[in-house]
């Protein structure tokens, strides 16, 4: 893999909320590759969250270094887009803000007018379906509208790296699902790297292209990581389940049963 | 139990009503002495001298002058001040002494020092107004800061605005707009009641003209500025319903 192609990676890093004595996370190496939509598993409270705002720059590491391209020093003036973007598990509107204005707020500070500004906005929000609501405040949508306007927030600025904190935790399992298919669909649109942060086995397979398995601790590390070649993502068929046996022995810290559990299990 | 907003109009002019007519009729019947308290009988013939004089024209010219300068003058500086102290905890920790010191005087206590450094004159009266005026915005703003949600400072640096304008103008102005915007009424009103104090000492206005009617026992001119005052925090406070309603048009 070419430099380019790594859009961001993490090497050997080590995270601690007391400079050193505890540590969440440690020696934890991940590379995001161009394209990919990697789901980052692992129950709750394992420091998921934390990982992805350590690629966020939100959070800096105690040990280890954060590299790749989209984590490289934040372009200058000049910027029309933005190398990184966030997607809160609470959507995290801003309430005095209408729709459009809220999917803008990624874009002020950039160099482009005003009339590229709303246009980039508007493009957004057609992608999550969401064209019609631009004037309505936050207050007037559902718990699943809200979260589109989330998404829309994050790809308006054109992000070489998306990261997703359990976007779709909170919602109700037929506005999560429906969700879900949009998302595939928009990363086949857009191309982006993907980083989906989940507790939920369903749904990495459902969406990644690759599962990374962050468990244990503290403080936890990375127990193993699954390439999936899915070509139905379908949750009753055979490797669906496989797959599902091995994710849920890696986040229990056992072997990885490997690919023919879930047969010699169902066959006794 | 609650009622309609008519009905709760025609419930409140009616209580006026019931208010005047049973002070009157006490007045009359001679269980308040007419010395000690005016008529509500006497108060229009009284205030229609005062402006036939030029008097209650003037006091009100007066009084605006020291009240709108001194609330604009306590209002910026007490809610700049508790934005700033919201938001940088150094300068929040720096100032606390002096904070706790400087609160609990109250602005009539100012007034030595108002003559002092003013002489009688606007900026005197003005001083007054706005250090009462002051500390009500501080405190709103301080704590309508301090109660923005941490979430949204993660959410202004995730997206480009993690400095300190950028966190400023774009989550912590709006944010707090609703303390400040109720910190700033409540500024309102007490700019009224300060104007009083600010006037004690001579400065011509609405409190002045109060002072001298009151030393020639001229209750019914102490009662028809009173009301004056009532009336003019009546008419600010309406204004600024519209201000607030436009600047918190997001909320339901």
């Amino acid at each position: 893999m070419s430099g380019a192609d790594v859009v961001a990676s993490l090497h050997d890093v080590g995270l601690s909320h007391d400079g050193g004595v505890h540590f969440v996370l440690r020696h934890v190496s991940l590379t995001l590759a161009r394209g990919e939509f990697v789901a980052l598993l692992g129950p709750s409270g394992v420091g998921k969250s934390t990982l992805l705002r350590v690629l966020m720059g939100l959070m800096h590491p105690t040990e280890g270094r954060v590299g790749g391209s989209a984590c490289a020093a934040q372009a200058g003036g000049q910027a029309t887009r933005r190398s990184r973007a966030m997607v809160f598990q609470d959507a995290r509107l801003l309430p005095w803000r209408s729709v459009l204005r809220n999917v803008m707020f990624g874009l002020e500070g950039l160099h482009l007018n005003r009339s590229e500004k709303i246009a980039h906005a508007q493009e957004a929000l057609r992608l999550v379906g969401l064209e019609d609501a631009q004037d309505r405040l936050p207050r007037r949508l559902s718990g699943g509208q809200r979260q589109r306007v989330g998404v829309a927030r994050a790809l308006t600025v054109d992000p070489d790296l998306l990261l997703m904190d359990e976007p779709f935790g909170a919602l109700d399992p037929i506005t999560r699902s429906s969700l879900q298919e949009e998302l595939q669909r928009i990363w086949q649109q857009t191309h982006k790297t993907v980083l989906f942060v989940t507790h939920d086995i369903e749904e990495a397979l459902r969406l990644a292209t690759r599962v990374v398995v962050l468990a244990g601790g503290p403080p936890a590390g990375i127990t193993g990581e699954i390439v999936l070649d899915l070509p139905h993502r379908h949750p009753d068929s055979p490797a669906f389940r496989t797959y599902a046996a091995r994710l849920r022995a890696m986040i229990a810290g056992e072997a990885d049963p490997g690919g023919e559990a879930y047969w010699r299990s169902a066959e006794i | 139990m609650t009622f309609s907003g008519p009905v709760r109009l025609g419930l409140g002019l009616a209580g006026l009503v019931l208010f005047f007519g049973m002070w009157e009729a006490a007045v009359q019947t001679g269980l308040l002495p007419s010395g000690m308290v005016p008529a509500p009988s006497s108060l229009g013939p009284a205030w229609l001298d005062e402006v036939r004089g030029g008097f209650w024209q003037q006091a009100i010219l007066d009084s605006l002058n020291h009240y709108l300068l001194g609330l604009l003058i306590g209002s910026v500086l007490g809610a700049g001040l508790g934005i700033l102290c919201g938001m940088l905890g150094l300068l929040d920790g720096l100032l606390e002494g002096v904070v706790r010191l400087l609160r609990p005087v109250p602005g009539l206590a100012w007034v030595p020092f108002a003559i002092l450094w003013f002489g009688l004159s606007t900026a005197g009266a003005t001083f007054v107004i706005a250090i009462s005026v002051f500390w009500i915005n501080f405190y709103a703003a301080h704590s309508a800061v301090q109660g923005v949600d941490p979430e949204l400072y993660e959410l202004a640096s995730a997206f480009g605005h993690g400095s300190f304008v950028g966190r400023l103008f774009k989550i912590v102005l709006p944010a707090s707009a609703p303390g400040i915007m109720a910190g700033l009424r409540t500024g309102l009103g007490q700019g009224w009641m300060s104007v009083v104090a600010a006037e004690l000492f001579g400065v011509p206005g609405i409190g002045a003209r109060m002072m001298q009617a009151s030393s020639l026992l001229a209750t019914d001119v102490v009662v028809v500025y009173m009301l004056t005052m009532a009336m003019l925090y009546a008419i600010t406070d309406f204004l600024f319903g519209f201000v607030r309603k436009w600047v918190l048009r997001w909320q339901p």
